[in-house]
C-alpha cells in the first residue's frame, strides 16, 4: 500500500484540535476529494481529536496520505495512553457520554467514514483509525 | 484575547463566525453573547455562520445552546448560510440542531427575525 505522504502531529491543546482539522483538510484536498468528502473527514477528525485531548489526556494523531490507484485516500491514527475506554461497544452508541458531551463523536466519526477501527485498553491507551477514500 | 465580534443593528445582534474556533473561543462566544443580550435587551439574534467549513459536535452544541440561552432571555435566534456539505455531514454526524431556526442568506434571516419579533408584539 503505497503511502504518499505521513506526517504526526501532537495533540495537547485546543489549538492542536485546529490544527488537526487543518491538516486533514489539506491532505483530503490533496487527495482530490469532493467538498462533502473533505467536510466528513474533517469532521470525523475533529470529534477523534477532541476525544484525545479530553478523555485521552492528549496524544497523537498520524496523517497518512495513501494511493492504490485508482483509489486515493486519507488515514488518520489517533493515538493516546489515556485511561483506554472499559467497554468500545457502549462507547460507539450515540448519547453515550463520560464528559457531559453529546455523545456523538466516536459513533459519529465512524459513519462519516469508510474505515473505522478501535481499539482499547484500559490502563494503556487508545488507538482510533479512520479512513476515507476517494 | 481573541474573541468574535458581536455587532448591534437596531434591536437584534449580529454574530458573523470567520474563524475556525477552537473549544474556549465558542464558549467564550456564548458567554458573550447572552451578556450583551441582556445589555442591549436585543430582540434576536443573527448568526452568520457561511465561513464556517466545519461544524462538528461541540460547534452544533454551541449554536443549539445559544438558541436556547437567546430564548431564555427572550430573543430569537436565526442561524444563516450554512454550507451545503456542513449540513449533509451535520446529519450524518446526528445533529439536526432541533430547535434552531435557519434560513437560506443574511437577508432572509432578518426577515425572518423581523417576521418573529413582529408576531411576538400582536
Amino acid at each position: 500500500m503505497p503511502i504518499v505522504s505521513r506526517a504526526v502531529l501532537p495533540i495537547r491543546s485546543q489549538e492542536d484540535i485546529v490544527r488537526v482539522r487543518q491538516a486533514a483538510r489539506e491532505s483530503a484536498v490533496a487527495q482530490g476529494m469532493t467538498l462533502v468528502d473533505q467536510t466528513k473527514l474533517v469532521t470525523a477528525a475533529s470529534e477523534l481529536a477532541r476525544n484525545t485531548l479530553n478523555y485521552g489526556g492528549g496524544g497523537e494523531v498520524e496523517i497518512v496520505r495513501i494511493e492504490e490507484l485508482p483509489r486515493k485516500g486519507v488515514r488518520l491514527t489517533f493515538l493516546d495512553q489515556g485511561p483506554g475506554i472499559p467497554d468500545v461497544e457502549a462507547a460507539l452508541r450515540d448519547g453515550f457520554t463520560t464528559g457531559g458531551g453529546l455523545g456523538l463523536g466516536l459513533g459519529g466519526a465512524r459513519r462519516l467514514c469508510n474505515e473505522f477501527s478501535i481499539d482499547s485498553t484500559p490502563g494503556k491507551g487508545t488507538r482510533v483509525t479512520i479512513g476515507r477514500w476517494r | 484575547m481573541e474573541k468574535i465580534p458581536i455587532l448591534r443593528m437596531g434591536k437584534f445582534l449580529l454574530v458573523t463566525i470567520q474563524v475556525d474556533m477552537h473549544d474556549r473561543l465558542a464558549l467564550q462566544l456564548q458567554e458573550d453573547l447572552t451578556e450583551r443580550i441582556v445589555a442591549v435587551r436585543a430582540r434576536g439574534v443573527l448568526m452568520d455562520i457561511s465561513s464556517l467549513e466545519v461544524v462538528d459536535s461541540f460547534i452544533g452544541r454551541m449554536i443549539s445552546n445559544i438558541a436556547a440561552m437567546a430564548s431564555v432571555l427572550d430573543a430569537q435566534t436565526v442561524v444563516v448560510g450554512m454550507q451545503p456539505a456542513v449540513a449533509i455531514t451535520l446529519v450524518e454526524l446526528g445533529l439536526s440542531l432541533e430547535g434552531v431556526r435557519t434560513a437560506l442568506n443574511v437577508e432572509r434571516g432578518m426577515a425572518l427575525l423581523n417576521e418573529l419579533v413582529a408576531a411576538e408584539l400582536r
